[in-house]
């Protein structure tokens, strides 16, 4: 994706020694970016291993719809952290600037950053997704639990992300909480089918709590670049969506006859690059392509 | 014709201007996954701007991840290419965000008639409510509203899979959205 010539013109003026492992990140907007599009991306990842695998046609349908929106969604913050990572001038708090990206366009320019590149071509250190996210499916009731407690949260988070004084973040979230709806309810309808199911799906649902559940914490758990954001009026204060979030669970767990797990440790490090030794796999399989044979395009 | 507006429909579009022409254009461009709609009866096309030397049509997405959208935009260049239009730039905003609310009647009609329900308006029916089932979603073949869900996800994104209870079909709905 390309978005202006001039982009690239002043690109090849500038500092050749860049790259993507130099450090792009300068303020906290481009690590936060990274973390919201991250996320989406690695769910989307795991969903995507259901592809042809779902318990019935109809369901393999809806993870993959649903992995569809979450890649798109990864586009629309990976396009947007690429635009800024390339130097387009870029105020935090000024006016709003009008964001009109090109559609469509290949060339690219050495060392310009685009949204393959930050998904292709970053390590395992520099992916800020939760930790939650890069879990393996396990079954489908560990596989509809993950999903429920990120949906659950990435809605709320949505929402307040909905009213950032940054116009395009804006933007994302309004598209992007409507898809996430969907995802909600479709996602907390089954943990109630399961949890309210029979003894089996029952027992399969408080072992999927049992994997899980030490993964959530550090979704409200801030960190530096969200702190920064936050106060700059870009971003969502996390910490205060704690408790709606564990409301919402609550009522939904309740109807599944399931109890929410108390006094567990919680896990945390993924927003800042410490991952479980999941991830490394994940992106070995995501970048292989473009690590063995560099530039190769469709 | 208004430019300035959200989506632009052509349900009563009366060639005026350079930018009508091009509007009248986009009425062949399809959209790949349901091609008995064109963009224009979707509700994706936003402007038409006829810069100095290019002209630039846009667009929004109907969902973030639409796998359409590139080749729509594809399909645009090509369309005016063909009439002789040089320089063409399609760009595609987000904000404000698709609505079904902005696909024309003609292109509803044109749903039913390819088999698919088409959208009910959002501020009616749009329920988000656990379990709870969009009422009302006529079945496109016999007209009936005895319908029942099968699945909130379907061939596409935007689709949703339903079944009449009366002649039996199954059959895509068009999601409000």
């Amino acid at each position: 994706m390309q978005y202006s010539d001039s982009i690239i013109n002043k690109k090849e003026t500038e500092d050749k020694g860049s790259s993507l492992t130099a450090p792009l990140i300068s303020g906290g907007e481009r690590p936060y970016l990274l973390h919201l599009a991250d996320n989406n991306l690695i769910l989307a990842q795991r969903n995507g291993e259901w592809c042809g695998h779902g318990p019935i046609l109809e369901q393999d349908i809806a993870i993959t719809n649903i992995t569809l929106d979450l890649l798109g969604q990864a586009r629309n913050f990976y396009q947007y952290a690429a635009l800024l990572m390339n130097g387009e001038s870029y105020k935090l708090p000024g006016p709003k600037a009008p964001f009109i990206p090109k559609a469509k366009g290949m060339e690219r320019a050495v060392g310009e950053v685009t949204e393959d590149s930050l998904a292709y071509l970053r390590t395992e250190r520099e992916f800020k997704n939760l930790l939650l996210v890069e879990q393996p499916n396990g079954d489908w009731g560990q596989t509809i639990l993950r999903q429920y407690l990120f949906s659950q949260y990435q809605y709320l988070l949505y929402q307040q992300l909905q009213q950032s004084n940054n116009e395009q973040l804006a933007a994302i979230a309004t598209k992007g909480i409507k898809e996430v709806s969907y995802h909600v309810r479709w996602s907390s309808e089954w943990v109630i089918r399961l949890g309210d199911g029979t003894r089996e799906s029952h027992a399969r649902m408080l072992k999927a709590i049992d994997e899980l559940w030490r993964y959530t914490g550090e979704m409200f758990v801030a960190v530096s670049y969200e702190i920064q954001t936050a106060g700059e009026g870009m971003g969502v204060d996390i910490s205060l969506l704690k408790n709606a979030w564990l409301a919402k669970v609550g009522e939904v767990f309740q109807e599944a006859t399931l109890p929410i797990p108390e006094n567990v440790f919680m896990q945390t490090g993924g927003k800042e690059g410490t991952h479980t030794e999941h991830l490394g796999y994940i992106l070995a399989e995501l970048q292989y392509m473009q690590r063995t044979y560099p530039n190769a395009s469709w | 014709m208004a430019t300035n507006t959200n989506h632009i429909n052509t349900n009563n579009l009366v060639i005026k201007t350079e930018e009508d022409t091009i509007l009248k254009l986009l009425e062949e461009v399809c959209d790949p996954e349901v091609p008995v709609l064109s963009i224009l009866d979707l509700g994706i096309v936003r402007n038409v701007k006829i810069n100095e030397d290019e002209i630039e049509v846009i667009i929004t997405p109907t969902y973030s991840g639409c796998p359409a959208m590139d080749m729509i935009s594809g399909n645009i260049k090509l369309a005016l290419i063909e009439h002789g239009y040089k320089n063409v730039k399609v760009t595609s905003i987000l904000s404000p965000a698709w609505t079904t609310d902005w696909m024309s009647e003609a292109g509803k009609e044109k749903l039913k008639a390819f088999g698919i329900a088409p959208p009910n308006p959002t501020q009616i029916v749009c329920d988000t409510r656990l379990f709870a089932e969009s009422e009302a979603i006529q079945c496109p073949l016999c007209n009936s509203y005895h319908t029942k869900l099968i699945s909130r996800f379907g061939s596409t994104a935007c689709k949703a899979m339903y079944q009449c209870q009366d002649c039996k079909e199954p059959f895509d709905y068009f999601k409000c959205h």
